[in-house]
Parts: structure tokens; sequence; C-alpha cells
């Protein structure tokens, strides 16, 4: 019996091991774009490369499916399931982002080109919303200070505001008579809140794209702050001097601040904010957990705010 | 309010056939026993705690509403359901506890001092409970004996709590949500209807001629 042994097979023969496994991922992508292309759109994931940060919680993650089903996405209804049963109507390809204001280099960004130029990285936080319920998600995407320096606000600008795609004909709560909120969506950050390492522009989670009811292709993400000022499907970014409104600060002033920390010792007016709900932990029988001062994040941005009093910047 | 079929609106109604009022629970339950069991089979979605808290209180203020419809329907279209109307009325007491208790037990884990706080601190919390507190004694006068021990008139006087309950039941939603979304105002439109037919009916009343002692 003639065995093989192994020296005949000359080294350069040998695949290098990088170069096969680039391979595979090259054909799993083909095979990926040649899906996506046959999926409506809205239901398209490509898979997104990014590198671990050391910002990331080692925290449980919330299943994939209660992060893309259980959403507050106002523009596509009201209830926890609209969005991802309606948001499918939004076209993200092409998308643009108009930076303007205060800045030296205004410019309109493609979606494509931002993210090509931007090393992804793959961001585990927590995210608490403001009505008392979490998650831990892990998103993809890049800080946004990349995005500000590379576009060269003035010493003027002090702070960033942000927009979200103003389309009633893909989005169905933009046409009803009775709208929730003053469309469009808008939100604001101080410009050293903007600049700060944990602030990133989500483009992806769980190693994807985001799906739209996730704010699909671009949206902000805070993790000290409410959920509600994760401001999703961002088509614009200004620059400006004054302080921003913002769509929640402008529908109940005295609900929802313009800071909007997450802050158990701050109630909002109608319901505590001392302890939340982790989604997907303990099903029927969920046990409440405390909720952490900047949702757990103090000690990278407690100093943001050093001075302020937080009961009245709320 | 008190209710004998043999109100004289009774007779000449729209007959619809008549079912055990024993089939009204029944029916009645469903939802309830529904969500339960889609809840301990983890159906109810990703925070299936709240889901159940909801849709029971959403339940509770459809049995109110049901309970006061009955009246509108039999005085302006001759529909009588009135054998139907304490099966409704109890439904929603029914629903109204089990709500009740999903928050004290599963929502807040029987926190006591944090029920406490809230009931204190937080508007929708008080005027729920305010609600639950106002549809007990109308639950536990909803029995033959009861309505004969206190007589029609003080019985009719004390039931008519249950719009002051449809009221709080109302703003008990439109509280608890963000925004002022369509769902809760349609329901309180609703109720606005029912009690403000009552309004103008009894207005009415007063400016006739009375044929009957009240």
């Amino acid at each position: 019996m003639l065995i093989r042994r192994s020296s005949d097979i000359l080294p350069s023969e040998i695949t290098p091991r990088n170069v096969y496994l680039s391979r595979r991922q090259w054909m799993a992508g083909a095979a990926g774009l040649a899906l996506a292309a046959a999926l409506p759109e809205g239901l398209r994931a490509a898979p997104l490369s990014a590198s671990k940060s050391s910002f990331s919680t080692d925290e449980k993650l919330t299943s994939r499916e209660d992060v893309t089903s259980y959403n507050n996405y106002y523009e596509f209804g009201v209830d926890k399931s609209d969005p991802a049963e309606n948001a499918g109507t939004l076209k993200t390809s092409p998308w643009t982002i108009k930076i303007d204001g205060l800045v030296g280099k205004p410019q309109e960004i493609g979606i494509e080109d931002l993210i090509k130029s931007s090393a992804l990285e793959e961001r585990i936080y927590r995210m608490r919303c403001v009505e008392g319920w979490s998650m831990v998600i892990p998103w993809v995407g890049f800080p946004l200070a990349d995005l500000v320096k590379r576009v060269e606000p003035l010493g003027s600008a002090k702070y960033a505001a942000f927009e979200t795609a103003n389309r009633p004909s893909e989005m169905p709560g933009l046409r009803s008579i009775f709208p929730v909120l003053d469309w469009p969506y808008r939100e604001g950050l101080r410009l050293d809140e903007a600049m700060h390492p944990l602030t990133i522009l989500a483009v992806g989670l769980y190693g994807e794209t985001l799906p739209n009811q996730n704010g699909a292709p671009i949206r902000l993400v805070v993790p000290w702050k409410y959920g509600f000022k994760g401001i999703k499907s961002i088509t614009r970014i200004s620059f400006v001097e004054k302080q921003p409104e913002t769509a929640w600060n402008k529908q109940a002033p005295n609900e929802y601040g313009f800071y909007a920390n997450v802050n158990p010792h701050v109630d909002h007016p109608r319901w505590s904010q001392a302890t939340e709900r982790r989604i997907g932990e303990g099903g029927l029988f969920v046990k409440r957990r405390p909720t952490l001062m900047f949702n757990g994040y103090a000690e990278q941005v407690a100093g943001l705010y050093s001075g302020m009093d937080l009961r009245k910047f709320y | 309010m008190a209710e004998r079929a043999a109100a004289p609106g009774a007779r000449k109604g729209f007959s619809l056939p008549q079912v055990p009022k024993i089939l009204v629970y029944g029916v009645g339950f469903v939802p309830a026993v529904w969500l339960f069991y889609q809840g301990i089979n983890d159906r109810l979605g990703a925070d299936p705690m709240r889901y159940l808290e909801q849709a029971l209180g959403l339940w509770a203020l459809r049995f109110l509403i049901a309970t006061l419809a009955i009246t509108p329907l039999r005085q302006l279209f001759a529909v009588n359901l009135l054998r139907y109307r304490r099966a409704l009325g109890l439904l929603a007491f029914y629903y109204a506890l089990l709500h009740l208790l999903t928050y004290l037990v599963l929502d807040q884990g029987l926190d006591l001092a944090a029920i406490g706080a809230d009931i204190v601190k937080r508007p929708y919390i008080t005027i729920g409970m305010a609600t639950f507190v106002i549809l007990v004694p109308l639950a536990l006068t909803s029995t033959n004996a009861a309505i004969r021990r206190m007589g029609g008139q003080a019985w009719a006087r004390l039931h008519r709590l249950v719009y002051v309950a449809a009221i709080g039941a109302v703003l008990h939603f439109i509280l608890v949500v963000k925004s002022w979304p369509p769902e809760p105002l349609v329901y309180a439109a609703i109720v606005t209807g029912l009690l403000g037919y009552r309004l103008v009916h009894s207005l009415g009343r007063k400016a006739a001629p009375r044929r009957r002692p009240a």
C-alpha cells in the first residue's frame, strides 16, 4: 500500500491559510450578494467586517430576534412590532448624508463611500430606553468623531444637529392625520458629546448591515443616553452654534430633555427611572435590575457634565 | 338603570337569539387564557410581561365599554342585550384584577416600596388604582341578592360609579403612553360618546315633563 507522505507535497503547493480563508469569505460574500439581489429592498443584510473594541461590554447579548423585532421607530408606527413589519418600504440605497452648517468642508457623502472609508468596529453597548427597558446590542460602526474631524467644524460650531429622512411616501407614520411627533425626527448633541469616543454612527448590528427597523442605513448610538437620542436613518448633520431643537423635547419638554442622560435619580415625570427590565431575561417573570448612572458609562462620560445640575439639565 | 327585562323598551326590541350567559363568560375569558398560554410558551414577543400587562388592561377597558354600550343600544337601536350586562361588567372587573395582579406581581415583583411610591407619585398609577377601587363595590354588589337588599334606586345610584371608572380607565391609558398616539384617543372618544349620550339623554328627560316618578 502506498502511503503518500506529507513531504511529497511541496511547500510551494500549499495554499496559505489566509488565502483559502479569504477565498471562502469571498465566496460566502458573493453568495450573500446574489441572495441579497434576489431579496426585496429592506431585507438585504450584507456582512460587515469589524474589529473588536475595548469599549464593548461582555454582558449577555440580547437576541438578534428581539433586537430586530422590538423597536421604537414611530415613522413606521407606534407599536413595538410595527417597524419590523412596515420599515421595508424605506429605500436605503442610494443614500447620502448632507453635512452642512458651521463646517470648513460641507459635503454630501454617499453611505457606501462612508462605510468604505471608515474603520468599522464592533461595539457591544447597553441600550436603555426611556420607557424602562434595556438591551445589549452588538453594533457595528465607527466613532462619530472620525466624521466630525473630516468635515472640519468651525470654532463657532457648538452642537451637532441630526435629521432623519423625511419621506411620507415611504414612512406611514408621516402620513398619519394625528402626527405623533413634529416630523422629521431631529436630535442633537453638544460637540464634546459628539466627539466622545463612545459615540458612534452605527451601520450594522450582529455583524451585518442594519435592518431598516433599526435605523438603516446609518444611525446614531450614544450609549449613556436614553435610546431616543439614537436618531435613525440619518440624512443630515448640521453643525450649529445654538442648542438645536429635538423631536421629543419639542413634543414634551418637561418629559424629554435635550441631554437625556440615563439617570436613575431623575425620574420621568410619569414613571420611575430607578430600575429597568432587560429584554429577553426571564420572559414573563422578568426581574427588574437597577438602572446605572449614565447607563454604566459614568467612568467615561461623567466628566462631560461636571458642575452641571443634572436635575435641571435632564 | 336597574334592569328588569320588563322595561318598556325591551319587548319591542329587535330580538336576538338568546344565548346562555355562561357562554358570555366562556367567550370573554378566551383572550385571557390565550394570553397566558402564549406567555407561558414565550410567544408574547420581546417584552412578554409588558405585553400581557397592557393586553389585560385593554381588555378590561373593552369590556367596560361593552357594558356602557348596552343602554344606548337599547334606547337608540332597540337592541336589547340587557341580560348580558352583568356578565360584561364582571368581565371588565376580572380583567382589571388580572391587569393589576400582573402589575403587582410580574412587573413590580411585589416590591411594596416601589408600588407605594408609584401610587403616590405617578398620576397614571394613582388613577389606575382608584379606578380599580371603584370597580370593587360594583363587582361585590353585582348579585340579585345585593340588588334586592339595596333597593333598585340605591343600587342604580351606586352603579353610576361605572361612569367614573370609565373616565379613570381612559385617563390611565392616555397617561401611560408617550406623545398622543391614536389608540388611547380612540378609546377616549368612544367613552366620551357613551357618557355624552347619557348626559344629553338625561338633560332631555329633565327638560321634558315627567310622566313617571324617577
